[in-house]
């Protein structure tokens, strides 16, 4: 019997591990399969498996290799990766160290831009409410575009042909290549601080969506959206949709396009400002005429008109009231007399006429006048005055006896 | 008034003329207010189609900006 060499584990392993990381075809891999499990650990590594109908492959991608990503991995993503394939002693397993990843079918560049795009729709970076209004009238328009092509051509050109007055300033940028984003945010931002401007148009001509994907740059969709200064977009042709352009104040199809919407055409304006005059004179004439018609309705009025007129009718309303006055003046009085008739007949029955003329008289001291109740009032001697029913008597008082009979 | 009114933007002048317009049109003014707003909106007519006839605009690249001095030079795009 041949006795049998005893490896360790670790052993074991590390010959797996030298297998297979000599063969070059495991170390230069490309596989596709679909995302599941996906971790990103804090240390920033990506830990997850790759999968397909039948089999499994555990998988990493180290934080220097994903940081490059455009896009977030997530599970259920369909991807196709290159790396090299190894084993991890620790474990004794076999995994895919991953080097590049990109999405599969969707291409990761637009799976990148979908996912900018979303999320900066989240954050309301797209809404109508945050789109500044445009200028009227531009005094002075910023062009943020390379400084050689068609594009910059065609912006001076439409512009200046709608409206010879604005002035152009061209902020020089590239539009493509490794360096755009960073060279169109710098424009962007160096635009805002120039106060001169009043309207930004930023874009350039056609090309391959590589060529404009500096256009969908998230610093530049935030360099746009935080300029003070109104932006009109204009990258590409008709088809192209740019993160630019959702973020921009006004979407142009074009660079030229751009033009035409950053300035109406000088004819349009001497049009709307004559139309402006006309209204301005009818508006007037108007307000004239209100005021025409308010003083046509007081001179028409009957007291200014026939002033003759208007005075008899006061006058006959001025006798209506005194007709009305004597009517009831008269009724009052006729009211009077009678109570007045009533009360003389009372009074009648309490006045001293009628005592007089039952015999009685009435006796005054000749010399005040006061009236004699009692004997004793007068001296013998004094004069007194006697009413009679019918006349009176002047007496001297012979005697003054206080018995009333005798 | 005047003194104002060439400081106006075209915009302005013409944001102007429309509100002056408004308020005729509102007809709660006394005469004398609506004839003084009629002269200002005339004027600001006048102003208007003055700033359309200024001079042609200047075409300038920008160079740079250097203590706050912005450097610029006329910009010639290239010949198709």
């Amino acid at each position: 019997m041949i006795l049998a060499k005893i490896f360790t584990v670790s052993q074991v392993t590390y010959y797996l591990k030298n297998l297979l990381e000599k063969d070059q075809r495991l170390q230069n891999i490309w596989i596709t399969g679909e995302i599941s499990n996906f971790t990103r650990h804090s240390s920033g590594h990506m830990y997850f498996t790759l999968k397909d109908q039948s089999s499994r492959l555990r998988a990493v991608m180290f934080k220097g290799e994903n940081q490059w990503l455009k896009f977030q991995p997530h599970d259920g993503l369909e991807v196709l990766v290159c790396g090299r394939i190894a084993v991890y002693q620790k474990n004794g397993e076999y995994q895919l160290y991953v080097d590049l990843m990109e999405a599969a079918g969707l291409g990761s560049l637009y799976l990148a831009y979908e996912q900018l795009k979303n999320r900066l729709a989240q954050e309301g970076l797209f809404d109508q409410a945050k789109k500044k209004p445009l200028p009227q009238l531009a005094q002075k328009i910023g062009v943020i575009t390379s400084p050689t092509g068609a594009a910059v051509r065609d912006i001076i050109k439409i512009l200046h042909r709608r409206h010879p007055r604005v002035d152009i300033l061209l902020i020089p940028a590239q539009v493509q290549g490794e360096v755009a984003p960073q060279s169109l945010v710098e424009a962007i931002q160096l635009a805002g601080r120039l106060r001169e401007l009043d309207l930004l148009i930023i874009g350039r001509g056609g090309g391959s969506a590589e060529e404009l994907w500096a256009f969908n740059d998230e610093g530049v969709a935030r360099a746009i959206a935080s300029c003070p200064i109104p932006v009109i977009s204009g990258v590409g042709h008709e088809t192209d949709f740019t993160i630019a352009d959702l973020v921009a104040d006004l979407r142009a199809p074009t660079p030229s396009g751009a033009a035409e919407l950053a300035v109406p055409e000088i004819k349009e304006l001497r049009k709307k400002i004559m139309m402006s005059a006309k209204n301005l004179k009818f508006s007037f004439f108007r307000a004239c005429e209100r005021k025409r018609a308010q003083l046509l309705r007081l001179t028409t009025h009957p007291a200014l008109k026939r002033p003759e007129r208007w005075l008899l009718s006061r006058r006959q309303q001025v006798d209506e009231v005194k007709e009305e006055l004597l009517r009831y003046i008269q009724t009052t009085l006729e009211k009077k007399r009678k109570l007045l008739l009533v009360e003389l007949g009372k009074l009648d029955a309490l006045s001293p006429l009628s005592t007089l003329a039952r015999g009685y008289s009435i006796c005054y001291k000749e010399e005040d006048g006061a009236l004699v109740r009692d004997a004793s009032e007068v001296n013998p001697g004094e004069k007194v005055k006697i009413i009679l029913s019918r006349g009176q008597l002047l007496c001297m008082v012979e005697e003054a006896k206080k018995e009333v009979m005798g | 008034m005047t003194e104002n009114l060439m400081e106006k933007t075209f915009e302005e002048a013409l944001v102007r003329l429309e509100e002056i317009i408004r308020k005729l049109e509102n007809g709660e003014l006394s005469l004398e207010e609506s004839l003084k707003l009629f002269e200002e909106g005339i004027a600001l007519a006048r102003h208007c189609n003055l700033k359309l006839d200024e001079a042609q605009g200047k075409v300038e690249m920008l160079l740079g900006i250097e203590d706050g001095v912005i450097r610029t030079e006329e910009f010639q795009p290239e010949e198709e």
